[in-house]
């Protein structure tokens, strides 16, 4: 019995672990290739470098142009999320407070951009209209409402399970409908507000596309389209490509080590009723 | 007495998402009837003109319809069988260790499509690849192949990929739906002499399938929209052009009547698809 048992285990362990494998031999690759010189790198191997090349992020962040891609990524996640996590928490409260014909459409408007795909070709019409190209405020609006749809989701069904008490009780003691929702309703939204923060956080991060469709001045490029860049120019040097990979997901992986529990709690917020 | 929620509080995401993510879907209502392009200042109506253009069978668009209809209900299986037997695995007692493996199998969905896709590039080569290199060093070198340069097998290795990348993401919401089923039913079916098998069919499945219902929409909605993975890993050659890769191909070379066209078609396929992933996400709630 005792036996069985431990058989049982180790045959799950073994599963679970292979797959675990599975999951992290490219990004491994990754970082081992990071610090190899280049003709080590030249098949991507899984060996150890002989001597760590910590010169190539060096190199890398000179010839990449990684320092303003960097600080250009932080302006659109962050800038984008803040935007999209403030309008998002705004228009869910009320949504899922009103359940009159006029809310549920606009709910249903809102949300619709889960599940409906871009028209990027109409949309460079908009963007050339509205004179949002090529320009960093252009890049966090349209980051902020790519991130919209699903945050009003996933606030609106937290707003739900909300006691409508919590926030009648301040408008009645005389709270303006503005004040009550800064005082009473954001901060026991924190929770699920940080979830919608950080997936939209990551999602702008590592999004590419639109950078690559509507900003032409490399100076405004994010880190995503800068290591596009720079693979289609050192498509040959895996070790300097892999160098520039790594910094640019360095920090999506910090973020996940810390925020996993919100990660994971938000992406089966949205399926699971629990 | 006054609202104590005032509509206009929706009225800022409702005006960001009107701006960038509705409008343009309207106006390709109006711009895919013309001939719209990069290469004459003045827009003519040209009535079914660029739907002719799509459907014509010399173009080959039906292929990149046939393409994103293979990669969709590809992927959706693989990721649903794979997470499905990776949840189980994952809810079967080891505790411990269940959350450090949720956590990395997870990982490769928190990384960029972009460098997923250089790194596979990398991986799939054909004489350095780490794949081939793998088989032939466990003496199965017949099986290595010319991943990405291979009409017929390349959307396959795309679809591997994909499945990589994105199983974990079904896997975490699988995982959740399983924890959401009370420990008792389990307990009594062992009392009745259930074998693990049996509780699987007879309980886990059933009392999954609002879950189920779930992931499965989630992933025909990202197949049939795929672009970034495809657009990284084979640029939509060697057979595997799907619907957004042709699109793009029809922008970059400034033929925004066409692009348009078939952004709209897809768009209004897109939308009939959401209307019953309303319903089924609405009675997946009531359940």
């Amino acid at each position: 019995m005792q036996l069985a048992r431990a058989l049982r285990t180790g045959t799950l362990n073994l599963g679970a672990g292979g797959a675990s494998l599975v999951a992290l031999t490219p990004i491994y690759l990754i970082f081992v290739n990071a610090l190899k010189t280049q003709p080590e790198a030249s098949s991507m191997g899984v060996e150890l470098p002989a001597i760590p090349q910590w010169a190539n992020f060096g190199t890398v962040i000179d010839q990449g142009k990684l320092v303003s891609a960097f600080f250009n990524s932080v302006l659109y996640s962050v800038g984008g999320t803040v935007l999209a996590v403030l309008v998002s928490a705004f228009a869910a409260y009320v949504l899922a407070r009103n359940r009159r014909r006029r809310h549920q459409v606009i709910y249903l408007l809102l949300i619709m951009g889960i599940a409906i795909p871009t028209n990027f070709v109409t949309l460079m019409k908009v963007m050339q209209v509205t004179h949002l190209i090529d320009s960093q405020i252009g890049m966090i609006l349209l980051y902020a409402a790519t991130q919209i749809p699903f945050s009003v989701f996933l606030i609106y069904a937290f707003v739900d399970s909300l006691p409508r008490e919590l926030d009648e009780a301040a408008f009645i003691d005389g709270c303006s409908p503005v004040r009550t929702f800064f005082a009473v309703v954001l901060p026991i939204l924190r929770p699920v507000l940080v979830t919608t923060g950080i997936l939209s956080l990551l999602n702008i991060w590592n999004e590419f596309l639109m950078p690559l469709y509507f900003l032409n001045s490399t100076s405004r490029w994010p880190m995503t389209l800068a290591v596009y860049n720079f693979f289609g120019q050192f498509a040959s040097d895996w070790s300097l490509v892999s160098a520039d990979i790594v910094l640019t997901v360095l920090p999506v992986i910090l973020v996940y080590v810390v925020a996993q529990r919100w990660i994971l709690s938000g992406v089966s917020a949205g399926a699971v009723k629990g | 007495m006054k609202n104590a929620y005032p509509t206009w509080f929706a009225g800022f995401a409702l005006l960001l998402t009107g701006v960038f993510v509705l409008l343009p879907s309207v106006l390709g209502f109006g711009f895919a009837f013309t001939d719209w392009s990069a290469y004459s200042k003045s827009l003519h109506w040209v009535g079914l003109d660029n739907f002719a253009t799509i459907f014509d069978p010399s173009n080959d668009y039906i292929g990149a319809i046939e393409h994103t209809a293979l990669f969709t209900v590809a992927t959706t299986v693989l990721k649903t069988v794979i997470a499905l037997a990776l949840a189980i695995l994952l809810t079967s007692g080891i505790r411990r260790l269940a959350y450090l493996h949720r956590g990395l199998i997870y990982l490769p969905a928190v990384l960029p499509v972009l460098v997923v896709g250089i790194v596979f590039r990398s991986i799939l080569d054909p004489s350095t690849g780490l794949l081939n290199t793998s088989l032939e060093l466990v003496g199965l070198g017949g099986l290595a192949q010319h991943w990405l340069t291979d009409v017929g097998l390349t959307i396959w290795a795309v679809i591997g990929v994909d499945t990589w990348r994105g199983v974990g993401y079904i896997m975490v919401i699988l995982i959740a739906g399983v924890l959401a089923i009370p420990r008792e039913y389990y307990e009594a079916a062992s009392i009745d002499g259930a074998s693990g098998r049996q509780a699987f069919i007879h309980i886990t499945l059933p009392l999954l399938m609002p879950v189920l219902a779930v992931t499965t929409v989630l992933n025909l909605l990202y197949g049939l929209r795929v672009f970034d993975m495809v657009f990284v890993l084979t640029n939509g050659q060697y057979g595997t052009s799907t619907v957004y890769t042709i699109v793009f191909d029809n922008f970059s070379r400034g033929l925004y009547g066409v692009a348009t066209a078939l952004s709209t078609l897809f768009f209004v396929v897109m939308l009939v698809l959401s209307y019953f992933v309303i319903r089924v996400m609405s009675r997946s709630e009531a359940a």
